[in-house]
């Protein structure tokens, strides 16, 4: 057994399970505010990153301004996701709303694609790139930049939704939209908030895969990658999603492991995450922490 | 089924078997022949390209028309379509290889493994709401691509796998102009027997589940039974369409089944209009129209100042599928009944006229 390998893997599932957990945790918050389940988070990440690198080199923008540049960008971006395509959907079946998040997951992905080329580009260079060493492991710098850039945004999502008076008119928005219209919320801009702040948190994240890996198609593969956290944590719960997240992130680098010392089948690691996926929905198909249905008559 | 309100007034119907008649008149049965006849002459006619149209058009629609019952009569969504058509067309190509059974045979036995299959990811999510199902065939979307280019007995892995051509009695079918038969055959059966589907009481418990699933239970309709019920058609049907496609095709591989395949056939079943049988099979033209369609334009645009200034002809690719799903969620938020509908506004405006009021 090669114990090296081992926790070198466990490292990067870390890493990319907190990223994970990020994601997961922006389309649970779509997902509680607006009961839309968006198949079109993926997207969101990657047009962050193009946006993001289009700025750093094409106009030559400083890191410094771009990252704000790109957030406030996305910020509008989510607004008029909701406003304009996603309000008209308000109170029809739920699957012909899926269906819309899931058009609109293509025609970004198209559109991207046309406009960027399909070749992944590399990311100008940020942070001097360094590895550290902790004992026989080595860890790049990128990489504890992306762990503590994510559990940042984790804290400050904790921070936004307990103390934050944004985040307790959405809280009270998910809880019930009559009780809360009825306190003087306006359930039209939580909406359009919670779309906004989602494309925020997951433009970060593609930004932070985007500065690793450099940018590409590739990317949107996180929006998938959710749905295994989200079943995981529970489709209603915020930390439930992180936990969820770090768990997947976590797995798929342990199957990578298992892969290359004894099974030798490859891309184990990409296709594990959904096996227990399926797992999940029959033994336990609420989640760790979602909240069961129960139906009343 | 949707259309009573277009009813003309006086035209009351007494019995439940008038009401549930698949041809309303004589004329309409009569038209209904009339127009299977005429199809019947198409290969003598068109040339090559618009019989492959055709044959696609026919191969998709019975795909659809599988999705048609999921999403349109009992209101779960599958964006798994495309693996299980995709497996219906390798166990067809898989069984008519290595055993003796012939394609004839194949074609439907593919059918009966694919629905196997799709139960296997249905039942998880079949005790669940519609949301769970959607995620639980993303899953299945990839679990059997990923299966397929790793299990090389069945499919051949990353060697395309390849399939006999469809014979019967000993005498094989060889081309568009005698397979479009074979295509042609399995529409107007697959269609019938949906249609006849909706019309027993199986039929009109999916859609009880669809329009509320509480009240459906209270009165006695098992709603996993039901659900799975429906996912298993769905597949059937599915596998049935990817076996008549490895058998047109004579080659099967994972190439253009992914996601985007799905998602191209839930576009089918929305623009033709969920839960109409007839406008499955307008949606499935649309939808293989389109393509081609942009293709003519961009022909005709080539060497103008647009295409030079947009770069049109070297990303037509990407053209179209920003093109399916804008349409998608055009239809989705201004026309969620589809291109039946409209049909039906079209029939209902020609019988009145000229007086419309």
């Amino acid at each position: 057994m090669n114990t090296n390998l081992l926790i070198q893997l466990l490292v990067n599932g870390l890493v990319v399970g907190t990223l994970y957990g990020v994601v997961a945790m922006s389309f649970v918050l779509i997902y509680k505010a607006t009961q839309v389940v968006n198949f079109a988070q993926g997207e969101l990440l990657l047009i962050g990153a193009w946006v993001c690198w289009m700025l750093l080199t094409k106009y030559h923008v400083p890191f410094w301004l771009g990252m704000p540049m790109t957030l406030a960008f996305m910020f509008v971006f989510g607004i008029l996701i909701q406003v304009i395509i996603l309000r008209p959907m308000i109170g029809e079946p739920i699957i012909s709303v899926i269906m819309v998040t899931i058009a609109l997951s293509t025609v970004f992905q198209a559109a991207l694609k046309w406009i960027y080329g399909v070749n992944p580009q590399p990311f100008p260079q940020v942070f001097t790139s360094q590895s550290l060493t902790i004992g026989s492991l080595q860890i790049q710098t990128v990489y504890v930049m992306s762990l503590i850039v994510s559990l940042a945004m984790m804290v400050g999502m904790a921070w936004f939704f307990k103390v934050s008076k944004w985040g307790l008119a959405m809280r009270a928005t998910a809880f019930n939209q009559q009780v809360a219209q009825s306190l003087g919320i306006s359930v039209k801009t939580v909406f359009a908030m919670a779309w906004a702040i989602s494309a925020m948190v997951s433009a970060v994240a593609g930004i932070v895969v985007a500065v690793v890996n450099g940018v590409s198609q590739g990317l949107s593969i996180y929006g998938i990658k959710v749905f295994p956290a989200v079943i995981l944590g529970g489709l209603d719960s915020i930390g439930g999603a992180v936990i969820g997240g770090v768990i997947i992130g976590l797995l798929e680098n342990f199957a990578q492991f298992i892969d290359s010392e004894y099974l030798h089948w490859g891309n184990l690691y990409e296709i594990a995450p959904f096996y227990v996926l399926i797992v999940i929905l029959m033994i336990k198909p609420y989640g760790l922490f979602g909240t069961k249905d129960i139906e009343r008559i | 089924m949707a259309n009573s309100t277009l009813l003309p007034s006086g035209d009351f119907r007494t019995s439940y078997a008038v009401d549930t008649t698949v041809f309303p008149t004589t004329t309409s049965r009569n038209f209904a022949i009339l127009g299977v006849i005429l199809i019947c002459f198409a290969p003598l006619v068109l040339g090559n390209y618009w019989l492959s149209i055709l044959i696609q058009i026919g191969i998709f629609g019975i795909a659809a028309l599988g999705l048609n019952i999921l999403v349109g009569f009992t209101g779960q969504i599958s964006i798994g379509h495309a693996a299980f058509f995709l497996f219906g067309a390798f166990t067809s190509a898989y069984l008519s290889n290595n055993t003796p059974i012939p394609v004839f045979f194949a074609i439907p036995l593919a059918g009966v493994v694919t629905a196997v299959v799709g139960l296997i990811f249905g039942i998880p999510a079949a005790r669940l709401k519609g949301l769970y199902l959607v995620i639980a065939t993303l899953a299945a979307q990839y679990i059997l691509l990923d299966f397929f280019s790793r299990a090389e007995w069945f499919s051949g892995g990353s060697v395309p796998a390849m399939a006999e051509p469809f014979s019967i009695f000993g005498y094989v079918l060889r081309g568009d102009r005698q397979y479009f038969y074979v295509v042609l055959a399995y529409v107007v059966v697959s269609y019938l027997l949906v249609t006849n589907l909706m019309r027993t009481r199986d039929g009109r418990a999916l859609v009880a589940v669809r329009d509320h699933y509480l009240s459906a239970e209270i009165m006695g309709i098992n709603l996993t039974k039901y659900r799975t019920l429906s996912f298993g058609l769905a597949a059937f049907f599915a596998g049935i369409a990817g076996a008549l496609y490895a058998h047109y095709q004579l080659v099967v591989s994972n190439e253009g089944f992914g996601i985007e395949r799905s998602i191209l056939f839930l576009a089918m079943v929305i623009i033709g209009g969920t839960g109409s049988i007839m406008g499955t099979l307008m949606g499935t033209a649309f939808v293989v129209l389109v393509p081609e369609a942009m293709e003519w334009i961009s022909m005709e645009l080539k060497g103008g100042a647009l295409d030079k200034a947009l770069a049109l002809n070297n990303n037509l690719t990407f053209l179209r599928e920003i093109a399916i799903g804008v349409i998608i969620i055009a239809f989705l938020v201004f026309e969620p009944d589809g291109l039946a509908h409209r049909w039906r506004q079209i029939k209902a405006y020609w019988k009145l006229y000229p007086f419309s009021h």
